[in-house]
Order: structure tokens, then sequence, then C-alpha cells
């Protein structure tokens, strides 16, 4: 019983994806599905990285150019572009990235918390680091997505 | 335990109707209304509620319903007559018991003190009638058993005016011969009431002798009805002659109550029945050999009314047949519903892309498809439609306690109860309905002593009423008092700062000054009004709703405040429109019209404002493109179409739009669950062809342009956005 315990606290499942040329990834739990690139309603007055919103099936989500709510460049129109839809406390939102990588299987113990580092947007951003084997990939926390804006306000 | 809950859920949702029907009794008792059938039914309220709680071991609420109880009976029994005072304590006994109900579903505890004091309060009553409060403590027992015993004469806990009848109906051979038909005849008596039929084959004699010609078969049957024995009649009018009927009553009400009772017939025999008429259980089988299956079934309609002009009472007592429906799922059906209404845009889209020849049959499906589903949204929307009634009955006691607060005699007179509005709005309006009410009360009505002074009834009326206009619903709340009192309005606002001491204003620009935040007219607060809620909360919540309110006031005749409201928050007639190569949706309700104006018509102030002139008026230009923040494609040089809008306060301004496309219903998505609210877009829906269109909140887009000059919009906009993010 312990042994399966431990085993199922051991995997966990990311779904990594290239953004602004680095790579990323979010608990597969918490993603509901990967769409194509559609064009988007833009907001007005919108928060850096906020894109717009768009139609999934009747309900109303609201797009995050997830390089620019990184600090980083914005992503670049490309067809190739994909949505990532995940959920978020209650909410549905839509994340741009370039393309989507892998799943990835890691037990637990392999995530590596982040380092101190100068940059506090990308630090805040994300909650640990995963070493794969062409480099590593960082976990990103949602809640900074999305709140970002409000933090630096704050 | 589970089914405990939702049984409890299940009394706690009777509790509310049977509140509503005992203070609706209660002031048709109070307008004169004194007929047993409506003092029943406030006794019945009372009672169910009594019993009810006895059975989930609610003692406060059993005991004081008991006392309430007790006064009623005596009332009904005209032991007691009620004079204002009188009233006045029933009507303070009902909304304790609405207390009482609220608290114990709630689970909050309620001063005990507060309802013993109720109870001593009644006891009195009690005592003035040299009545002994305890006497009829022995039928407390029998309180939590639904049925009674009742002793012959009295009315019981059944409707007043059900009457039993034994029919014997005994075909001739012409009735068969004419084409008549029993069964038809019995199911028209079956939707009179509670209907048990017995058929005497006895008669029947042996198959080798019987005459195909010859009718053996006769009807035993016993009706309970509210009809009259003249309906009755009326079923078997066509068949006089034809066959040998006898309709003897068998047990009325009592006689002083049913002045409707049929007069005896002939041979009439009336007898007390030992059970309750209405106990027998509607499910009760109907034995009609040979008769089709649906005659087995009680009626999907209420029995027929006695006579077209009935008490209004009688329809609560056989109210349609109704289905509780867990909200979430009517919210599931109309999002469904709302996503086959775009489906059917997108393909009518398709299919007129598609070039096809005039007359095509796929047009015309789609048509028909087209209408269908706009057929199933209107039945879906109807279905969270509820009459204002029960709103508009609880500022009943809104009155009656702000009348007592302010020593002010008032009285609320209700017109157009039955009009439907969505039932998250009746939920939403109740607060702003309470407050203008409340201050209605406080503010709009004079004291006793100046109305009669001013030669006005002593009894100051406010009047709630609710009326359609054009897809919206109109709740207009009127008092008699004195009108605003202008100037002290303008020298509030002007001691406040609100209103610069050297500007001339206009009355409805004084009117308005009501809704400013922060605003109260009464010279002292009172602990009624005045408590740091203003007119502007509730302008707020109306708008929240897409209403609006309105002021007119007559000096010295009283004030009428209107709230204006869709009818539904989940569809919208809008004006699609183009801003900035965006397409964005106006909601139809604020648009005045659409002019493409002269180029003289335009005239420019300083480097960004401009003025449209327009029938010797002035009206500010919106770019709207650049409120939004989108880059405006505006040619400076052409003259812009422009949507003529009206603002909340009546004011008039004027949109610049890129291009008109058309006018179409569109279902409403916020844009809160997923994102958070945006400055100057109320909501947004799906188009057609997918894409998300924005629907723009016109008036706080007019009002951005006044509070915000173009080059402040950057520092104002970064805290603007903060919440955008929290959300």
């Amino acid at each position: 019983m312990a042994s399966t315990e431990m085993q199922s606290q051991a995997d966990l499942e990311f779904v990594t994806f290239c953004v602004g040329g680095q790579s990323y990834s979010i608990d597969i739990a918490r993603i509901k599905e990967i769409r194509r690139w559609a064009p988007v309603t833009p907001l007005p007055h919108a928060p850096i990285g906020v894109l717009g919103v768009m139609n999934l099936r009747g309900s109303v989500i609201p797009i995050y150019d997830l390089a620019a709510r990184l600090g980083l460049p914005g992503t670049p129109d490309n067809p190739r572009n994909v949505i990532v839809v995940a959920m978020h406390g209650g909410q549905t939102i839509g994340l741009l990235v370039e393309s989507v990588s892998k799943i990835l299987s890691v037990s637990r113990d392999l995530i590596q918390s982040t380092p101190d580092m100068r940059s506090d947007t990308v630090r805040q951003s994300i909650t640990g680091l995963i070493t794969l084997d062409e480099g590593m990939t960082r976990v990103i926390d949602l809640a900074a997505v999305v709140h970002e804006q409000a933090m630096a306000v704050a | 335990m589970a089914s405990v809950n939702s049984i409890r859920d299940t009394f706690f949702e009777e509790c509310e109707e049977l509140l509503e029907a005992l203070s609706e009794g209660l002031a048709r008792m109070e307008a004169g209304t004194r007929d047993s059938e409506t003092v029943n039914a406030v006794f019945r309220a009372v009672h169910s509620i009594k019993g009810g709680a006895g059975a989930f071991a609610l003692a406060d609420l059993v005991a004081f319903a008991h006392r309430f109880e007790t006064v009623l009976d005596e009332v009904r029994s005209g032991r007691i007559e009620l004079d204002t005072d009188g009233f006045h304590m029933m009507f303070r006994s009902a909304d304790h018991l609405s207390d009482l109900v609220a608290a114990a579903r709630s689970g909050a505890p309620i001063a005990a003190g507060v309802t013993l004091a109720f109870i001593v309060a009644l006891d009195d009553c009690l005592d003035d009638h040299d009545i002994d409060p305890n006497a009829t403590d022995a039928d407390f027992n029998f309180a939590a058993i639904p049925f009674e015993f009742d002793g012959p004469g009295e009315a019981g806990d059944y409707p007043s005016g059900t009457a039993v009848f034994d029919i014997t109906f005994c075909p001739h051979a012409g009735l068969y011969a004419n084409g008549h038909e029993p069964a038809l005849l019995i199911r028209s008596l079956a939707e009179l009431g509670a209907l048990t039929t017995e058929l005497d084959a006895s008669a029947l004699p042996d198959w080798r002798e019987l005459d195909l010609l010859t009718p053996y078969l006769r009807w035993q049957m016993r009706l309970t009805t509210q009809a009259d024995l003249t309906r009755l009649h009326e079923i078997f009018e066509f068949v006089e002659g034809l066959c040998n009927l006898d309709i003897l009553p068998v047990r009325a009400d009592q006689p002083d109550d049913t002045p409707d009772m049929p007069v005896a017939a002939e041979g009439a025999t009336v007898e007390t029945m030992t059970e309750n008429p209405t106990d027998q259980p509607r499910i009760e089988p109907v034995a009609v050999p040979g008769q089709p299956a649906e005659l087995r079934l009680q009626p999907a309609v209420p029995p027929a009314k006695a006579s077209p002009d009935a008490n209004p009472q009688t329809e609560s007592q056989a109210p349609n047949p109704t289905l509780r429906v867990d909200l979430e799922r009517v919210d599931r059906l109309i999002n469904a519903v709302g996503e086959l209404i775009t489906n059917q845009a997108a393909i009518a889209q398709r299919v007129e892309e598609m070039t096809l020849a005039t007359g095509a049959e796929i047009k015309t499906d789609v048509e028909d498809y087209r209408l269908l589903a706009r057929d199933l949204q209107e039945a879906v929307m109807a279905i969270r439609a509820q009459p204002v009634k029960p709103l508009f009955q609880r500022m009943l006691r809104i009155v009656r306690e702000a009348a007592d607060a302010t020593g002010k005699a008032a009285r609320l007179v209700i017109v157009g109860e039955s009009i439907e509005v969505d039932k998250t709005m009746i939920e939403r309006l109740a607060d702003p309905l309470t407050h203008m009410i409340r201050n209605a009360v406080d503010h709009g009505l004079e004291s006793t002593e100046a109305r009669i002074a001013a030669g006005k009834d002593a009894v100051g009326t406010i009047s709630l009423s609710a009326a359609h206009r054009s897809g919206r619903v109109l709740i207009t709340i009127r008092d008699d008092g004195a009108g605003l009192d202008r100037p002290k309005i303008l020298e509030i606002a002007r001691r406040k700062g609100l209103v610069p001491a050297e500007v001339d204003l206009t009355d409805t620009e004084i009117d308005a000054l009501l809704f400013l935040p922060g605003f109260s007219t009464a010279a002292s607060v009172s602990n009624l009004s005045g408590r740091g809620v203003g007119l502007d909360v509730v302008r707020a919540a109306v708008a929240a709703l897409g209403g609006r309110v309105s002021i007119a006031s007559t000096p010295g005749q009283g004030t009428e405040f209107t709230i204006s409201v869709p009818l539904t928050l989940a569809v919208m007639d809008g004006m699609v429109v183009s801003v900035a190569g965006q397409t964005v949706v106006v909601p139809i309700a604020s648009i005045l019209e659409t002019i493409r104006p002269e180029k003289g018509d335009i005239n420019r102030i300083g480097t960004s404002e401009s003025l449209l002139s327009i029938r010797g008026r002035f009206i500010p230009v919106v770019d709207v493109a650049r409120c939004l923040g989108f880059a405006s494609t505006i040619d400076s040089q052409a003259t812009p179409l422009l949507l003529l809008v009206e603002g909340e306060d009546q004011d008039h301004f004027a949109l610049i739009v890129d291009e008109v496309h058309d006018q179409r219903q569109v279902v409403i998505k916020g844009l809160d669950n997923n994102y958070g609210s945006v400055a100057g877009v109320s909501a947004a829906t799906v188009l057609g062809n997918g894409q998300i269109a924005l629907i723009l909140d016109t008036d706080v887009i007019a009002n951005q342009r006044d509070m915000a000059p173009p080059r402040t919009w950057l520092s104002t906009q970064i805290t603007e956005d903060a919440p955008h993010g929290l959300n």
C-alpha cells in the first residue's frame, strides 16, 4: 500500500511548450485542450500580453500572450502558433504559445525550486524547474501569469 | 440525510408561498373582503406552516404560529372582529412569522424576547375578547397531523365551496343512437374535480341474449368539485331526455359561507360524510371498463372555475401544475439554446455565402430553422420569467415598517403584479426597490399633520406599478407627497460642493443631483433612510441590470421614480456596427437614431472635441474608437456616421462609428467569469461567424469622455487596469 502511494505521488505529467524560444510547462491536470490559433477580439485598454477574447464553444475566454506576460518579446504572428486552454481557479484562460513540444512524466522530487534570479517577473511566474535531456523546462505559475499586471501595479 | 434536507428545502419553499398567500389574504381582508374563502386561506397558510415546522421540530416557529393561528381561528369564527389596530397586529405577526421562517432556514437565532413579545401581544388580543389563549391547546397536538378531524359544520382544511355530488347516469338507447358517447361526458365531469366512477353492468344479459341496440349499462359516480349544480347539468345538457340522470348533492360546506351552493335538487339528501371530501386521493382509480386509459388521470388543467368572476383566491387553491427545477439546469438549457442560436446564425451565414439559386430548398429550411430556434429561445426564456408579484408583495411590509418608523400613515397600491421578468432581475431589483420604497415613505410623504394641513388624505399613498413597454419593463414608484424640494436640493448640493455656486440648473438637472454619490436630502439623518446608501447606489444597481432610473416630480403632488429594465439578462437587441475595424454591438435600447450629418453640422472645439448641431441643439460627439483605445480610423475630412444615443441622465450624445451592419438579437456573454470587467464594455456576444463582438456600455463611454480627456488616458488607464489582473 505504501508503495502504490509512493508511485502515485512520484509521477506528475507536464505539457511542455515553446515560448520565446524557451521551454515552459504546465501540469497536465490544469490543461483542458490545445487549439489552433484563431483570430481574437481585442479588449479596450487591455494590459500588456492580453491579446483579447476568443469564443470557446460559447464561453468567452481571455487569451494571454504567454511570452509577453513573462516579459519576453511578444509572440510573432505565425499560423503554427497554438492556444493552450487551461483552468486557473474557476476561470478558463487561453495561453498563446509558439508550439507544444511533448508530454513529460517526472517524479516530484525531480522538480527543482527556482534559484534567485535578477528578473523578478520571470522568477515570480515559475514555480520550479525540471531537467530535460536537452536542457530544462520551466513550470509556469498560472496565478502569476493572470495576476502579473495587478502585482506590478501594487 | 440528503433526502431530509431536500424535504426541508421543499418545506421552506412552500413556506414562502404560504407567507405570500398569508400577506395577500390579510391585505384583501383589510381591504374589506371578509368572505370565508379569504379568511380560511389566511388561517390555512399559518396552519400549514405550523404543521410543517412541527415536523422539523422548529419549536419557536411552532409556538408562535400556534398562537397566531389561534387568533386567526377566532377571527375566522367571527369571535374577534379586526379593527385597524387588529390588522396592524396581524400584519406585524405575519412579518414576524416570515422572520422566524427565514431564521429557521438560515439557522440564525432570533431573539427569543421578540417572539415572546408577539405572543404576549396576541394573547392580549385574545384576552380582550375573553378567550382563553390556552383553551385551544388541546388542539395543539393535532397540529402536525395534516388532516384534523373537523366536526360537522366546520370548514376545516379543504377549500370552501367544495361540494360532493352523487351522480347516477343511465343512458337510453336514443343517447347512443344520437351519437353521444358516455365516455366523453364522464371525462367532462372528471375535468370539474375528483371523480370516482363505478360501472353498474348488472343488467347486462348473457351474451347470447344481448341486443346490440338495447343499453344495459349505468354509472354511479361521485364528484368532488368546486363547480355548482348548474355546471354539472350543463354537461348533460345535450343528452337531456336521452338518459336517466340523478345528481344529488351529498356534502357541502357550512351553509352560511357558500352562497353559490346549488339549490338542492328534488329529492336531494344532505348527509354528513365522515371523511373529509378533499382527502379522497386524486389518484383514486376511475374504473370505467373499456374506456381509454387517460380517463384514469386527473386532468392536467385545474378544475374549471365555478363562475368566470370567481375570486382570484380560487386560483391559488387550484394552481397550475408546476415543477420545481434546479435553476442551474434551466441555465444550462439556456446556454445550450444560446449556442443553438449562434450556430443557426453561422449556418444561415454560410448558406447565404453559397450564392444558391433563389428558392433553393435549403434556404426555406434555414429560415424554418431560424424560426424554430427563435421559438425555442423564447420558450426557454419564459421558464426563467417570473411575475413580479412576490417582489411587490414584500414591499407591503417595507411600507408598513417605514410608516411605523416615521410615524406616518401610508398605504401601498400595487398595479401590474402579474408582469413577468427574469428571475435574476427580480432578485437584483429587491434591494433598489426596497430602498426607493423606504425613501418614498421617509422623504416623499409629508407628515400626517402636514398632509392634513395641505388638505390631503391623512394616509399617504405609494403606488408601485409594473408595465411592459417595448421590450422593457417599467417599474414606477410614485408617492402623493410634497414633491421634490428643488431649492433645498440645490442648496445642499452647493453646500456639499457638488455644484458650483454660480451655475443655474434646470429642474431636470436639479432632480438628477439626487443620484450623485453621498447626497441626502433629509435635513436630519433618520434611522430609516440616510444610512449612507443613497440613490446613487440604486442607480448603479439598476444600471448593472442594463436599466436606468428617472425622476419626475410635481411640487405639492408627489414624486415619481421610474426604473426601466430589460426583460431578460440573457439576450438583448443590439445594433451591430464596426468601429476601428472591430465589430461591436450597441444596445438598441439606448439608440435614438442613426445620422450622417452634413459637414457643417459638426463643429470642432479645441483640438479633439466636437459638437453636432441637430434640430437647434448641440450634442457632444464621441469618438468610440479612441475611447476604447483602438487606433481611430476616422478621416477628419469626411463626415462620420453617427449613432445618436441617449444616456441614463436623458442627455444625448453622438457616437462615431465606421459602419452600421444590422440589428439583431444577441446572446449576452459575461466577461467577468473568465476575465473581469472592462471599462466601456458591458458584456460580449458571439457573432454568426463565431467571432466575439463586445457590447458597448454607452453611458460609460460618454462619461469617460467627460472625465478623462485623451491625454490623461494613459495615466488613468494603469490604475483602472489593476482589477483586470486580479479577476
